[in-house]
């Protein structure tokens, strides 16, 4: 090894942990829209609560302590045979369950002792129940065996938010509601990126007649209309999340084609890009190295919008009733579940304010993120 | 000296924090012509957009700009608006930008003359003619009609030129009009300027970078570096007497010494036969070809091992697209031999061993350089691809090497293009091309887009870096001084065809065609003599 090969490799090459200048102008963007800072925060918040929704609203406890044995129930399904029952799934909410658990040891619940699906046996009338703090303690006790004496009523099975009306929380359906459209939206969110930024690429780096037949097919295919579409296959094929996610994701790649597109029939006439030709560099490296930080900005700040959409297309399948499996907890179904019964307005109105402020929580923070990468006010 | 038109004192200019110019004092008599000179950077262009307070708001101004004793900076917008166009008019460098797209000449100048003359529609038609008329501009009653678009570049400042005098102002600034124009097209613009600033009897404040202008066209100069004014004069003793630092490092930065000899025997590297490049006009519903652009058509070459091959022409003379051809970047047809390998019709895999040998460097240092990657990552590309089996440590050690050879600091491989001026960017756009060792190099105006006095040293750099490793040159370039220190073989180039071919010495002493006599004189005397149409042809 020579002197200079040796030196040059005792100099390693500093990795910069912190951003670049123009990154930071663009966070100190970020961060002066104030709206959309603090929806951000907002939203992380709700987004990382709901998360952990097994641990707010759930019909089993998160510990339990057993004979000297200490269990996990939120995680690990024990049979009933563990507490003296016969089931195969414990159900902790069982008067009998819940004595033995009591009498042997302790139970640590979370807040709000329902799960998305937990059928609450003793509501005071049928139907739609109405929030529990809306009536009085006697009402709400009224058809527990014991009435007010009754250890199981207590604040843990108040109903925050009302039933619905088949007797299920809907706070906790909110809660685990708002978990999977938020999934969702992100998962489609990154898939459909994904697609649109390779497929426009392809169309704006080959150019051409790929362009152009590839073009023509998106304009195709955007003018099939896709709710229609979406509810004759989700009435052939049994819906569930990842199908839906597949169904969904048919037409919403093409939300990034065009722009991405865009950037790469002006970036391939760079001359930085002939420069990498010169050198032989290959086509793939040519698009991902040199080309698509380019088209990054108009990916990124399209980003949040295209959540919102997926947001709201699963909410309307689901309002439709063509959406996730039965049973399953979903802002949409909610939202029907208030349309078919106005003299239960708690429905309706939970349904619309979560989605009303998540939508408004998304759209400010789109517009902070396309503050802060616009090139005006970052290159300045 | 009679008292001066217009007198500039003590004008500092600030954006934020940093100074644009400092202290700056200059006059203009009646009828003299001064020129700013300096260097991107020094706040010339600043200065002549100050005295019409045509700044963005963010620059603050202190100082007196007196102009027949009126202070400009304390003016009202009233009082501006009636300077501006009237007394003092102004022209820019871009010809295409400056006018508006959307308006007709007719409507252009019609604008001018109706504001600060109040003239009817007729009258001011009939003035717009007169002008027109006055600045060259053949035919002008069917020019009236014209979009910007339909003029060429030359024609285009004419028109600037014309509106800039419709109201015969006794103070012309002019920034850079020459700059964007081919070098027949600015002698024939200067030319034009000169004697109507002559029948007119008007000032003129001239701002240039270039040392040969200033030559032709000023009375006094002032020579100004980093926002200041470092020596003011007229223009002969100046010159040939320069006192301050700068103007001599200035006076001595254009490109000077010759081509190192070339051994005839030499083998050839490139050999081009019947190279064309015909782009198709495509018209109608069917999109049939009714028509070809040629912007090369038929070029035949050939390069031997260590020779500078000087390809010249104006701009739309198909030279760059004769450089892109011959590495195979744009599709052609005619026969290509480079290194002894046949490489038209060779696929984009097949070409790939042989881009390590042929290289090029281009003429924007800002655009040719990814903005996102390091340095390291820029000059590294090319050894990923072509060598492999190199270890982190052998490829950045090579870096190294190209860096030095370049005369950049080992450092500079960890920071971003846009930490480095312009001429530095354009030494690793060349350290980019060398790190591969290639024997073929296509310079596609390497210094065009640079300062005069880094241009000299990156001609000494290119001078350099061929004797030590016997490179072969092919250099593209409008700039007839800057090819004179470098080319051993010469082609003049116009609308794709070649119109002179041979050894550059004999060439510049002896120039066979009429074109070739017209350029040269443009590009080293400026002036004008008559070739057949030297304006461009219009694409319609």
């Amino acid at each position: 090894m020579t002197d200079q090969m040796q030196q040059a490799a005792a100099i390693e090459a500093p990795r910069n942990p912190t951003l670049s200048p123009l990154n930071q102008r663009r966070w100190l963007n970020f961060k002066r829209n104030r709206r959309g800072w603090w929806s951000l925060w907002i939203f992380l918040a709700l987004f990382l609560a709901t998360l952990g929704s097994e641990f707010i609203a759930n019909d089993r406890p998160i510990l339990v302590s057993y004979k000297g044995e200490l269990l996990f129930p939120a995680f690990v399904d024990y049979p009933e045979s563990k507490f003296g029952g016969f089931l195969a799934v414990t159900n902790y909410r069982d008067e009998f369950i819940a004595s033995d658990i009591s009498a042997n040891g302790w139970a640590l619940w979370p807040p709000v002792h329902f799960s998305y699906q937990t059928i609450d046996t003793y509501l005071p009338y049928s139907g739609s129940v109405a929030p529990s703090w809306l009536m009085s303690w006697e009402e709400f006790c009224s058809r527990y065996p014991a009435q007010t004496a009754d250890p199981n009523c207590h604040m843990g099975n108040y109903h925050w938010l009302g039933t619905d009306d088949r007797g299920r929380d809907v706070l906790a359906r909110l809660l685990y509601g708002f978990r999977i459209s938020v999934l969702f939206g992100l998962t489609l969110t990154l898939f459909s990126s994904i697609i649109g930024v390779v497929a426009g690429a392809v169309q704006g780096y080959f150019g051409g007649w790929v362009d152009l037949l590839f073009q023509r097919f998106i304009e195709i295919w955007t003018s099939i209309p896709a709710l229609y579409l979406l509810l004759i296959i989700s009435s052939v094929i049994a819906p569930s999340f990842w199908v839906l996610l597949g169904i969904l994701l048919l037409f919403s790649w093409v939300a990034l084609v065009g722009i991405v597109r865009a950037e790469f029939l002006r970036g391939r006439n760079f001359e930085y890009i002939a420069a990498a030709r010169a050198l032989g560099v290959s086509n793939w490296t040519i698009m991902f190295r040199h080309l698509l930080p380019n088209a990054m900005v108009a990916t990124l700040t399209f980003m949040p919008f295209i959540l919102s959409g997926s947001v709201v297309t699963l909410t309307s399948l689901d309002l439709l009733g063509f959406g996730l499996p039965p049973g399953s907890p979903s802002l949409g179904e909610l939202l029907a579940q208030g349309k078919n019964d106005l003299q239960a307005p708690w429905l309706g109105l939970t349904g619309f304010f979560t989605i009303a402020i998540m939508m408004t929580l998304l759209v400010f923070i789109g517009e902070a993120v396309r503050d802060a990468f616009d090139p005006r006010k970052s290159m300045a | 000296m009679s008292a001066p038109l217009l007198s500039v004192r003590d004008l500092t200019i600030r954006f934020g924090a940093s100074e644009a110019t400092r202290n700056l004092s200059f006059d203009i008599a009646p009828g003299e012509t001064l020129a700013l000179v300096g260097e991107s950077g020094s706040g010339k262009s600043v200065t002549a957009l100050s005295v019409l307070q045509l700044l963005p708001p963010s620059a603050q101004l202190s100082g007196k700009i007196l102009f027949k004793n009126q202070d400009l900076l304390t003016a009202s917008p009233t009082e501006l608006r009636a300077v501006r166009g009237n007394d003092v008019s102004m022209i820019f460098q871009e010809p295409m930008s400056s006018l508006n797209p959307v308006h007709t000449v007719e409507r252009q100048i019609g604008e001018v003359l109706a504001i600060h003359q109040g003239l009817r529609p007729n009258a001011a038609r009939a003035r717009t003619l007169e002008l027109l008329d006055a600045v060259g501009i053949p035919d002008p009653k069917s020019r009236l009609s014209s979009y910007p678009h339909q003029l060429s570049g030359g024609q285009r400042q004419r028109v600037m030129i014309a509106m800039a005098l419709a109201n015969e102002p006794d103070l012309l600034i002019a920034d850079e009009p020459t700059t964007a124009l081919d070098v027949t097209v600015q002698a024939q613009v200067l030319t034009l300027l000169k004697s109507l600033q002559q029948r007119l009897g008007m000032a003129m404040l001239f701002i240039t970078h270039d040392l040969g202008i200033v030559r032709k066209i000023a009375d006094r100069v002032c020579v100004m570096t980093k926002g200041e004014i470092v020596e003011t004069g007229p223009v002969a003793p100046l010159f040939s007497n320069p006192q301050h630092a700068y103007t001599r490092h200035l006076l001595a930065a254009e490109p000077r010494g010759t081509p190192p000899a070339t051994d005839p025997a030499a083998p050839t590297i490139v050999d081009v036969a019947d190279l064309k490049v015909w782009f198709p006009i495509k018209r109608g519903l069917l999109r049939r070809t009714v028509g070809h652009i040629k912007a090369v058509d038929g070029i035949d070459l050939s390069i031997r091992r260590g020779e500078t091959l000087g390809v010249v022409g104006e701009s739309g003379s198909g030279k760059s697209t004769l450089g892109y051809a011959l590495l195979r970047l744009i599709p052609s047809e005619g026969r290509i031999v480079v290194l002894g390998n046949e490489i038209q019709g060779r696929s984009w895999k097949a070409m790939r061993p042989l881009r390590a040998d042929m290289q090029i460097v281009f003429q924007d240092p800002f655009g040719s350089l990814s903005p996102r990657l390091s340095v390291d990552r820029i000059i590294g590309e090319g050894l990923a691809v072509h060598m492999p089996k190199l270890t982190p440590a052998e490829r950045d050690g090579r870096v190294v090497k190209a860096l030095e050879e370049v005369g950049l600091p080992a450092e500079a491989r960890f920071r971003y293009p846009h930490e480095f001026s312009g001429g530095q960017r354009q030494r690793i756009a060349i350290a980019r091309a060398m790190v591969l060792e290639p024997k073929f190099v296509v310079l596609d105006e390497p210094t065009s887009a640079l300062d005069v006095s880094i241009q000299a040293q990156v001609v000494d750099l290119l001078r350099d870096l061929q004797q030590r490793h016997g490179l072969t040159y092919m250099f593209i370039s409008h700039d007839l001084k800057v090819v004179r220190a470098l080319a051993n073989q010469l082609i003049v180039m116009r609308n794709g065809k070649i119109v002179e071919h041979g050894p550059a010495a004999d060439i510049f002493a002896t120039p066979r065609s009429d074109y070739t006599s017209a350029l040269m004189a443009a590009a080293f005397d400026v002036a004008v003599i008559d070739a057949p149409s030297l304006d461009p042809p219009v694409a319609s």
